[in-house]
């Protein structure tokens, strides 16, 4: 059909999908109880809606918006509340949680069905997302309805979604894709009408043959929407490549992916976007890769949210001898964990699980020898060397002057680093030190 | 909450987690390696004394270094290879008859003045083999030029020393040169293998070409620098250097003579002393070319390699902030603002 696209720089990390990639989603067993934090999105927290020693059903809500760019949460099983504290989260804060007890019964409430959701209009599509508490799930858990409800003046023509899955390991995408391509086709459409656009291109990268061929036949019949293979390249998932490598349009600097008329949704929001039209459905599980050499038995499972990660783990049979770094997230981007105890949330991809011998430790480094690697892959196309320079010597404006606000943190300049400098730590203490 | 008793210590550390396998010490030992050819032809060319003088200038450079390091209490840098590195590229860069305090001085004054006293490696301003081999000079004007003869094959002259290619060129032209050699493939050729009068490791152009495809080959260095510098060279060789008027230069003799080849692929293209942006560091091949040329067509020496490439080091961080690579969304900014 088309050419492999892709974007400028980047780099080629080993990938080690193969441990999950074969993998088909299993459902994770029903949790004895789930933590849900009231902020799992980019936005105002939720406001919790239930006390102590209420009984809940699966899929009621149990915190409500509290501001535009806010998103509900729900209860993904039927049980009592115990608990409303604040409880350690996969990114490292303590954020208010509501504690649920499973009665074990997994009651649900009564989801209001649409068979005939083609007929619903953009605001009836909105509001269903907003309800269902959708979230952008490829990482930053941005409100979906607030990326669908653009300002007046920005013409959005491009529905984009993101099949890329350019993180290393995670596969959860590439289940989802090979084994729903039906559901995300219907999302992504219900996507394009909520936006009056016309145009929808899913970018999938070309190490999921059997994900791009199982997408390909869902849209046999669709002629406004297109299958894009990618090149295998970190970090073509990025929003701003992946406009880039599909339309060619670039985001301008410090802009948004609407400034050039594009929105761009991840394949688990799709199939979400679906669920939550056609069936009334929450969201309130989620497809997460359970990953890495120091997992006994890798997998793609269907989680609540709201499920602590041990106890996913534990259902892939715990922890291999040796194992020393959990992330929540892929290698390049995601959380190093504390502890075990923090549950699965709207954004979590995957949990990946480090063994000894695959663990890089980022203690030791020199001075930068200036050898230009950094540069020659930063897909922002800023200088990494004199960002982490200035950012070591405490020029923290001279750092923003050289566009350190464009950097995404992608990781890839300190992927490539010999002489191992820690950068992305230079980047976050550089912004932190001066505003944008 | 729970299962406390069986997680591990996990370790906490910022993304990303995984790293790429470079690392400085695998750059710099494959650098070394890749000068090995050249070295192997000193040897051949000027005798075990060529062994000598390079391995002095490796083992006193690595000491200088260890032994400033630890004197300050600092952890010891000579496993990265670049103090080697150093003293490997002093020893290449010196005439093969050299008395033992020359390569004693050279390292000292490269690796403890050029780098370590500027803060180590990263942190110097000029490469300092070259800067060692600039005060050599110097210092010792007449000790580093004194040329031997490649005792291989060579035999024009029956004088155990001699003048190197461009040394002949400067004093008697072209034709001079050629008659040295008895023909012009003959000059070529011993040109191509390294047969001629020079610093140790800068003869054989063609074991130098070998070690620089390896650094290519493993994208340790690109061919912005060294090949702008080259055809600068070869361009301004040619429209000025000839006997008859512009335009009719050898651009050969000078591609292949003197210090170029080891300083264009190996020397040019520290990465310390360079310019690290890609558009820049052709900026600053195009400079050294020019100054090489300058040097050797109306200096007052014969060549002009080392002085350039130290000139063009200073240059380097103001090339680099002049010239930024193009950035992501930049374009379109541009545009509009124009509007
Ligand atoms: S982390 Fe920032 S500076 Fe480094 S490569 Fe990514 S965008 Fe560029
Ligand atoms: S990759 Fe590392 S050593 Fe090389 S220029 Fe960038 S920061 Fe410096």
């Amino acid at each position: 059909m088309s050419k492999t696209a892709t974007f400028e720089r980047g780099i080629h990390p080993k990938y080690h999908k193969e441990l999950a990639s074969e993998k088909s989603i299993a459902r994770a067993a029903l949790p004895d109880r789930i933590v849900v934090p009231v902020s799992q999105h980019i936005g105002a927290p939720a406001k919790p809606e239930v006390v102590i020693g209420d009984e809940v059903k699966r899929g009621q809500v149990i915190g409500s918006t509290t501001g535009f760019v806010s998103s509900p949460i729900h209860s993904s099983i039927s049980g009592k509340v115990i608990a409303i504290a604040d409880f350690p989260t996969s990114v490292g804060k303590m954020v208010q949680s509501i504690v649920i007890e499973s009665d074990g019964k997994d009651e649900p409430v009564v989801f209001n069905e649409n068979p005939d959701y083609a007929g619903l209009s953009p605001d009836d599509i909105k509001t269903l997302i907003k309800d269902a508490g959708i979230v952008g799930m490829g990482g930053a858990a941005f409100p979906t309805n607030v990326k669908l409800s653009p300002p007046k003046e920005k013409r959005i023509d491009t529905v984009i979604i993101n099949g890329a899955e350019c993180e290393p390991y995670l596969t959860a995408d590439h289940r989802l894709m090979a084994e729903h391509p039906k559901e995300v086709v219907e999302g992504l459409k219900i996507i394009m009408k909520s936006l009056g656009v016309k145009e929808g291109h899913i970018g999938i990268e070309e190490n999921k043959p059997d994900a791009i061929e199982a997408m390909r036949s869902a849209v046999a019949c669709e002629t406004d929407i297109k299958i894009w293979p990618l090149e295998v390249k970190y970090p073509q998932g990025a929003e701003k490549m992946l406009i880039r490598a599909i339309k060619g349009r670039e985001v301008p600097s410090k802009g948004l992916p609407m400034d050039v008329g594009a929105v761009v949704q991840n394949v688990g929001t799709a199939l979400a976007v679906y669920e939550a039209v056609r069936f009334g459905k929450p969201l309130i599980e989620r497809v997460v890769t359970i990953t890495g050499t120091g997992i006994k038995e890798p997998a793609n499972m269907m989680v609540r949210i709201g499920t602590l990660m041990s106890d996913v783990i534990e259902q892939c049979g715990g922890l291999v001898e040796g194992a020393v770094k959990v992330i929540s997230g892929g290698p390049m981007m995601g959380f190093a964990q504390w502890t075990l105890d923090v549950p699965v949330v709207k954004g979590t991809s995957g949990i990946l699980v480090m063994a000894h011998d695959e663990y890089v430790s980022s203690d030791e480094y020199s001075a930068c020898i200036r050898c230009g690697s950094c540069i020659d892959v930063c897909p922002m196309g800023l200088n990494p060397s004199i960002l982490s320079i200035y950012a070591e010597k405490g020029f923290f404006e001279d750092a923003k002057e050289n566009n350190l606000f464009d950097c995404f943190e992608c990781g890839s300049c300190a992927y490539v680093c010999p002489a191992k400098r820690p950068m992305v730590q230079f980047m976050r203490l550089a912004k932190s030190q001066v505003k944008p | 909450m729970a299962t406390e008793a069986k997680t591990p210590e996990l370790i906490v550390s910022v993304s990303p987690h995984v790293r790429g396998d470079e690392t400085v010490g695998r750059i710099m030992w494959t650098v070394n390696l890749s000068l090995l050819p050249a070295f192997i032809m000193s040897v051949y060319y000027f005798g075990p004394l060529a062994a000598y003088v390079t391995g002095l200038c490796i083992v006193t450079s690595v000491l200088f270094e260890h032994f400033y390091q630890v004197s300050l209490k600092k952890k010891s840098t000579i496993g990265d290879g670049s103090a080697f590195l150093t003293g490997l590229l002093l020893g290449l860069n010196l005439p093969p008859s050299v008395p033992f305090y020359i390569p004693v001085v050279g390292s000292l004054v490269a690796i403890i003045i050029t780098k370590l006293l500027f803060g180590g490696l990263g942190y110097n301003i000029f490469n300092p083999a070259l800067i060692g081999r600039a005060f050599l000079l110097i210092s010792f004007p007449k000790l580093m030029t004194i040329w031997s003869e490649p005792t291989a094959q060579f035999v024009a002259l029956d004088a155990k020393t001699t003048a190197t290619p461009l040394g002949i060129l400067k004093e008697g032209g072209i034709a001079k040169l050629v008659e040295v050699f008895g023909d012009k493939t003959d000059l070529y050729m011993n040109l191509l293998m390294g047969s001629r009068a020079g610093s140790l490791g800068e003869t054989s152009v063609i074991a130098l070409l070998i070690g620089a495809a390896l650094l290519m080959y493993r994208g340790y260095i690109t061919w912005h620098i060294p090949f702008s510098f080259l055809a600068t060279v070869g361009v301004m060789a040619w429209a000025l250097g000839g006997d008859s008027g512009f335009f009719t230069g050898d651009p050969l003799i000078h591609l292949l003579s003197g210090g170029l080849i080891l300083g264009a692929f190996f020397m040019a293209t520290d990465y310390v002393t360079c310019p690290s942006i890609r558009k820049g560091q052709i900026i600053f091949g195009i400079g050294c070319g020019a100054i090489t040329m300058m040097i050797r067509l109306k200096g007052g020496f014969p060549e002009g390699v080392m002085f350039a490439i130290l000139l063009m080091n200073c240059f380097a961080p103001l090339i680099d902030r002049s010239v930024k690579a193009r950035m992501f969304g930049a374009i379109k900014e541009k545009k509009e603002q124009k509007k």
